[in-house]
């Protein structure tokens, strides 16, 4: 029998290296990276890597064997070999200026199909929905891109396209759950299929000329050609599961790909979301209908007193009250206020919008519409106003949705400073800390204590001041009476030496009364004490309370609990030492915010103070400059 | 080209001779043969394209003035051969021809015309000029063509005349160098005019009146006088006016071209019958395209173009028939899906609470690690702004999205699982310590008196008294419930170690003191037991067995000097190594001692009745630290430096040998059952050996932070204790079921800290309450405690 050789078998034979992959593939590495985006094969980690790597210790890019050999069977394989040729082919054409020839080629240019890709790694529905956040993240990036050298207008273009049909799939199901401006762009999370797709749409206007280290277009057009083809049938089934046509129509002046379009970068946007405001054509020509009653109708039948039957009762009445939030409300959008986010928002949640139709197209009613009852404003101020509206910053919309109810709007009023925008997205596992913001809105009364606290500490401040201000006053007064009166007396009186020696006098008298009393006092103590000496010896006491020092019984637990912790089994010790590290700096960060918070807090409530105290103060030097001048 | 030019010379060659010839002729005639001339150049031009011209003729009608001009070409070529009178008759048939044909025929006639009259005019001016050149300077420059000179005075108004330089349209700086200009049309040499110096210049400056509108002809070099009607030719020009005087501007247009349409033809030919009948071929090749276009052979430019639109962009269909099923095919093996990005959280508003911003400390530290990003905290700097308005884009987006596609493709995924848990949850749940009493909590009483640090102490069976041996070379006994120390005994050296004798109905201690091992009568308690363990130590038995010399060189035992006796020292047994370690056998007749340094007899055990030792192994297997007797059986256990070895002392033999995987053991103590072993060790590490499980630890606890000096099991309870070098005595639950399925219980109960450091010792010895659950440490510190 042949003596096995080392690396023959076992890991080492199951993962090779990327150079070896493209020669065993013979493609060029560009090829090659492009078939793994298009296929989604990705390096994998071995468990040894020096035994996967046959023994040597750097770190290789490592793909396991069965992949290459998957990709090896792929049919693209044969179109990337194909474009090689064609590239060969057509270029000697072209140098030799063989026109014909190359026109004739040019038309039989090899096409990449990428559907059954889109079927072999999302084998189910549900599957693609839940790798949708890159791909609707990137899609959204992409179709805010202008025409650049390695991104062809025609993608950007798709990429637009598939992503309003997105938009209005989410907005004609109402999926849209939680929204979140961030400083890096809007984040939006839907509930599809049970399936959570967030996705962030970024701040006009994300696209800047980039250095190829620091972003390589190329391998995110490669992305994008995956992600289209993915989004485009997702977009598809999702229509039809609503019963919406596809591919959706629009109304016929929107949405024009012609050259000025492709060319105007603002009309291009503007189009976009005009498109978002009007109503889709459906198939079944059935007004829509709540669909929530069964799952209540569910919930009936288990009639479930559990604790889990309770929740999601709960989660699906929240949801559809979510779903109705911005129903009847009527929202004009100003100019200035970034428009597609919000069409978004109040078109998911029932609301009717418009914006001015002097500026962008897909206005449905004028400013001057008295049924409006929001305006969404982001200036300072605005000359003219309307009182049947409340005018409104755009946090209020996304606050809003985020509590799930509508918020009372004064604190989002024009010019007003806005309350903290907060995250619907934390987890309490992952952030111990809660700002003294969320602590409110998860039960509300706790704000209004704060608050009523503040105006009580604050009343009472007042008060105290005004105290304070009028005893200075009659101190002031007194002194004044006092002088005058010493005045008098000098002028009139005889020498003060006497008087001030009766007063000392009379001091003393009243010392040595005192000390009379004490000693009585203590007489009387001790006819006490002795009785009750008595009485203690003959009477049956009550029982003492023990007292427990807590801290001891504290300090004892703590150590008890020490001592158990040492007995954590020896192959979880670093584990165990891990997690408390992590806790404990999870617990140093909260302090940190918390203290951070106190110290803010304190030193707001201290420039308020000053600035009231300081206008008083100008207050009462203006009264008293006036009533000088009534003198 | 080459042709062209001898086809010039040609034609140039008769002329001067006709010129000569016609000097005395007419100024009518003149202006015909100028017309004639004037048209006969592009004519000679063109002479060889006249095929193309014609092509062009029929393909457009535009260029009718080609025609024209073909036949003026026809017309001059002749005149130019034939005489002048012939000219005069063909260029008045050729004006007649022109009215007929057409109107382009009209106007180029009138063209004629206007160049007529600007040809008379040039005429007119060379004439002036000729006799002011040859006047002045040109005299004596070319002689050769003196005559002729004369003779064009007045006639002379070609274009070709102009032409006496023959080197043709050149930069003319190229003959600067040489003293000619060019040639003639004699191949000689034009020979340049004198050139005068500046002064010359000058001074014609002065004196010449003309001398403004002196001109030098770059051809010949020759200086020419400007007539009158030059100097106002050019002003015109100059102006901007038409140069010829005589055009009138304002002259009333006439229309050549009407958009009327004549009724009548202009042409009395019949149009062909093939102008109004239908192509018969044509109509066949249009019944084809209509044919291929029905039959889709053909597509139009519409339908191409819309094709190409649709195949442009991909197609989509009903990919997925359920949201669930799944069809069979290839996949990738073994999928690892990318885990999704963290969602964000308050930190990443537009809007944070305001704790959430970088205070003047943490903003500089983040902009300090300005070149390892990866050790920020953040990988952003948290912002607020006032609205929404004001948010710009984030400039790092297109970066972290690069980012997250270059993690989907290139980052090596593995599958990994999470643990999601707390840090409770590995605590193994243990009973809580409240329901495990009695057991010691609190300090209760301290033994002082002992001026160095206190190595061992020792409990009598009873439970009344204590002893303890110090590195003061004392040992002194207690009595434990009132902390007084009863008797002091000292010795010649360091008390290593002391042990109270188990066997109730003796009152022995061994001390063992350097090398030497003292039997101790404390004379403590009982008086008859006292006076019985006297007698037993007394008189010395009478061995019947010779030692071996092996033994003898060991181990001398002798009775105590009178001075000893009075201490109390009964027996001595010397050794010939220090001793470190003294153990008693349960009954109380045989101990053991442990010389670390004795090599192959490092252990020994004596016999008290018989007053005999024995080396029980021939070969040593390593450092021994410590030995221990069985409680039960005849068993002995031996801890060398790594490992315990359990002996049968009856059979001699090696029972079992324990593993403990440390460095160091310090010491051992067995469960009173005597299958359970507990061993410290200074690695910080105490180990609890289950006798029936394995010969590996049962269970290895790590309560201590610092070296493990000793451990002691409770005679009754189910407790344990362990001092270390960390100053702590901790208490623990050892409970041992009779159930031999059942695993031993081991609870931590407390922790005793009250020794002080001296040195890097804490707690040197531990010692139990034979009765009490109360335990007695040593420390560095001098004392010894109680715990209760």
């Amino acid at each position: 029998m042949r003596r096995p050789k080392k690396y023959e078998a076992g890991e080492a034979t199951q993962y090779i290296s990327r150079r070896a992959a493209i020669r065993k593939l013979q493609l060029s590495l560009n090829d090659f990276r492009r078939l793994c985006i298009l296929k989604g094969v990705y390096p994998r980690e071995p468990k040894h890597r020096r035994r996967a790597q046959k023994g040597s210790s750097e770190i290789k890019i490592l793909y396991h064997t069965k992949d290459i050999r998957f990709l090896l069977h792929e049919s693209i394989v044969w179109t990337l070999r194909d474009y090689k040729i064609f590239a060969k082919k057509s270029s000697r054409d072209r140098a030799i200026k063989d026109f014909r020839n190359l026109k004739r080629r040019m038309e039989l240019f090899p096409e990449i199909k990428l559907d059954h890709i889109v079927k072999e790694r999302y084998p189910t529905f549900i599957d693609a929905l839940k790798d949708l956040d890159d791909c609707l993240t990137l899609l959204f990036l992409f179709s805010t891109f202008p025409s650049l050298h390695l991104i062809p207008r025609e993608q950007s273009n798709l990429c637009r396209r598939l992503t309003i049909e997105f938009l209005h799939y989410v907005i004609a199901s109402k999926s849209l759950r939680k929204v979140f401006i961030s400083i890096k762009g809007y984040y939006f999370q839907a509930e599809i299929k049970g399936q959570k797709v967030t996705w962030i749409v970024p701040h006009y206007y994300p696209f800047k000329p980039q250095s190829r280290q620091e972003v390589d277009f190329k391998v995110m057009s490669i992305f994008v050609e995956f992600y289209t083809i993915l989004l485009g049938f997702t977009n598809f089934r999702l229509f039809h599961g609503l019963n919406l046509a596809y591919p959706p129509q629009f109304p016929s002046t929107l949405l024009q790909d012609s050259a000025d379009t492709f060319k105007d970068e603002s009309s291009f946007v503007s189009d976009r979301i005009a498109a978002l405001n009007f109503e889709l054509l459906r198939t079944d020509k059935v007004q829509e209908d709540e669909e929530e009653p069964d799952i209540d109708m569910e919930l009936l039948e288990q009639d479930g007193d559990s604790k889990r039957i309770i929740k999601m009762k709960q989660e699906a009445q929240e949801i559809s009250r979510l779903r109705t939030l911005f129903k009847g409300l009527k929202f004009f959008i100003n100019r200035e206020v970034p428009r597609e986010p919000l069409v978004i928002l109040i078109r998911s949640f029932g609301g009717k919008v418009s914006w001015d139709a002097s500026v962008f197209a897909g206005a449905t009613f004028a400013e001057n519409d008295e049924t409006i009852t929001h305006q969404i404003v982001d200036r300072p101020s605005l000359s003219t106003q309307y009182i049947s509206r409340d005018y409104i910053q755009p946090q209020w919309l996304f606050d809003c949705v985020n509590q799930r109810q509508l918020l009372p709007t004064n604190d989002y009023f024009l010019g007003e400073s806005l309350p903290p925008h907060l995250s619907p997205f934390v987890d309490s596992k992952r952030d111990s800390y809660i700002p003294p913001e969320e602590k409110a809105l998860h039960d509300p009364s706790l704000i209004e204590t704060h608050e009523q606290s503040e105006e009580e500490s604050e009343e009472e401040d007042a008060a105290e001041k005004e105290e304070e201000v009028d005893q200075e006053l009659l101190d002031a007064q007194l002194q004044l009476a006092y002088q005058q009166e010493t005045a008098e007396y000098k002028k009139y009186g005889g020498p003060d030496g006497v008087n001030e020696d009766e007063e000392d006098l009379s001091e003393e008298d009243d010392d040595e009364e005192d000390v009379e009393e004490e000693d009585d006092d203590e007489d009387v103590d001790e006819a006490t004490k002795r009785k009750l000496q008595e009485k203690e010896k003959m009477s049956v006491q009550s029982g003492k309370v023990h007292k427990v020092n807590k801290r001891q019984v504290h300090k004892a637990e703590v150590d008890e609990h020490r001592l158990q912790a040492r007995m954590v089994k020896p192959r979880h010790r670093n584990l165990f030492r891990k997690l408390i590290r992590e806790k404990q700096t999870k617990e140093k960060e909260e302090w940190l915010l918390r203290k951070k918070r106190r110290n803010i807090d304190a030193d707001t409530k201290e420039a308020k103070k000053t600035a009231k105290r300081e206008a008083r103060k100008l207050a009462a030097e203006a009264a008293a400059r006036a009533a000088k001048m009534v003198k | 080209m080459a042709k062209k030019l001898t086809i010039k010379r040609k034609v140039k060659e008769p002329e001067p001779q006709k010129e000569v010839s016609d000097s005395p002729e007419s100024s009518d005639n003149e202006e015909e043969e100028d017309l004639l001339q004037a048209v006969k150049d592009p004519g000679e031009d063109s002479s060889d394209d006249e095929g193309i011209d014609q092509e062009y003729q029929t393909d457009s009608s535009e260029d009718l003035e080609f025609e024209s001009d073909g036949e003026g070409n026809f017309l001059s070529r002749k005149g130019a051969g034939g005489s002048s009178a012939d000219d005069d008759d063909e260029s008045a048939e050729e004006e007649d021809d022109d009215e007929d044909e057409s109107d382009a025929d009209a106007e180029k006639s009138g063209k004629s015309k206007d160049e007529e009259t600007a040809t008379t005019s040039k005429s007119s001016k060379k004439s002036q000029e000729k006799p002011t050149s040859s006047k002045n300077g040109g005299a004596s420059v070319v002689p050769a063509r003196d005559p002729s000179k004369v003779e064009y005075a007045d006639s002379d108004t070609s274009d070709e005349e102009d032409i006496r330089n023959t080197v043709g349209n050149i930069p003319m700086h190229w003959y600067d160098e040489y003293k000619h200009i060019g040639y003639d049309w004699d191949a000689k040499k034009i020979i340049k005019p004198p050139k005068g110096d500046q002064i010359d210049d000058f001074l014609r400056k002065i004196e010449d009146p003309n001398f403004w509108r002196t001109v030098k002809d770059p051809l010949t070099g020759q200086e020419v006088f400007l007539t009158d009607a030059d100097i106002a030719l050019i002003k015109r020009i100059n102006l901007g006016r038409i140069p010829n005087e005589e055009h009138d501007e304002y002259a009333p247009w006439i229309e050549w071209f009407t958009s009327e349409v004549e009724k009548m033809p202009i042409k009395n030919v019949p149009d062909h019958k093939r102008s109004f009948l239908p192509s018969g071929s044509e109509k066949k090749t249009v019944s084809r395209m209509v044919h291929a276009l029905k039959m889709g052979w053909m597509k139009t430019t519409e339908e191409v173009e819309r094709e190409k639109q649709e195949k442009r962009g991909p197609k989509f269909y009903m990919l997925w028939e359920t949201d669930t099923s799944r069809e069979q095919m290839r996949r990738i093996h073994d999928p690892v899906s990318a885990p999704k990005r963290d969602l964000p959280g308050h930190t990443e508003s537009y809007n944070p609470p305001p704790e959430y911003l970088f205070d003047a400390k943490e903003a500089k530290e983040w902009h300090k690690l300005k070149d390892e990003p990866h050790k920020r905290k953040l990988h952003f700097m948290p912002q607020k702004f006032k609205s929404l308005r004001e948010v710009p884009a984030y400039s790092r987006y297109l970066r972290e999205r690069f980012l997250r596609c270059l993690d989907l493709y290139l980052c090596p995924r593995a599958k990994r699982v999470k643990l999601n848990i707390d840090a409770e949850y590995l605590i193994p749940k243990l009973p809580s310590p409240r329901d495990l009493q009695p057991f010691p909590t609190v300090e209760s009483l301290v033994y002082r008196g002992h001026t160095d640090l206190v190595r061992s102490v020792s409990v009598e069976p009873k439970g009344e008294y204590l002893v303890s041996g110090s590195d003061d070379k004392t040992v002194k006994i207690w009595e434990i419930a009132t902390g007084r120390c009863i008797r002091t005994i000292e010795t010649e050296d360091v008390v290593r170690c002391v042990a109270w004798c188990p066997n109730a109905k003796l009152s022995i201690i061994a001390v063992a003191t350097g090398s030497r091992l003292l039997l101790v009568n404390p004379k403590v308690g009982d008086k008859l037991l006292v006076r019985k363990t006297d007698d037993l130590l007394a008189e010395a038995p009478v061995l019947d067995v010779i030692e071996s010399e092996r033994i003898k060189t060991a181990v001398q035992w002798t009775t105590a000097e009178p001075a000893d006796q009075e201490k109390g020292v009964r027996v001595v047994i010397t050794h010939f190594k220090p001793i470190r370690q003294v153990t008693w056998h349960g009954r109380g007749d045989y101990l053991a001692t442990v010389m670390p340094e004795g090599a192959n007899r490092s252990a020994l055990i004596h016999q008290l009745s018989k007053r005999r030792s024995q080396i029980p192994f021939s070969k040593s297997k390593g450092l021994i630290q410590c030995v221990l007797f069985h409680p039960v059986k005849p068993c002995f256990f031996v801890a060398t430096q790594h490992n315990i070895r359990i002996y049968d002392l009856v059979k001699q033999e090696l029972i079992k040998k324990l593993l403990t995987n440390s460095k160091w053991i310090s010491g051992m103590s067995i469960h009173p059952k005597g299958d359970n072993l507990l061993v410290s060790t200074y690695d910080k590490k105490m180990l609890w050996f289950d006798l029936d499980l394995s010969t590996k630890p049962y269970q290895t606890m790590r309560l201590h932070r610092n070296a493990v000096r000793s451990v002691a099991f409770h005679l009754r309870y189910p407790l344990f204790a362990s001092g270390s070098d960390d100053q702590a005595v901790i208490v623990s639950h050892g409970m041992v079921y009779n159930d031999l399925l059942q695993n031993p219980l081991i609870v931590p109960l407390k922790k005793l800290q009250t020794h002080e450091k001296r040195e890097e010792f804490g707690v040197l010895d531990v010692n139990w309450h034979p009765v009490q659950p109360w335990v007695f440490s040593t420390g560095a510190d001098c004392t010894i405690r109680l715990y209760t």
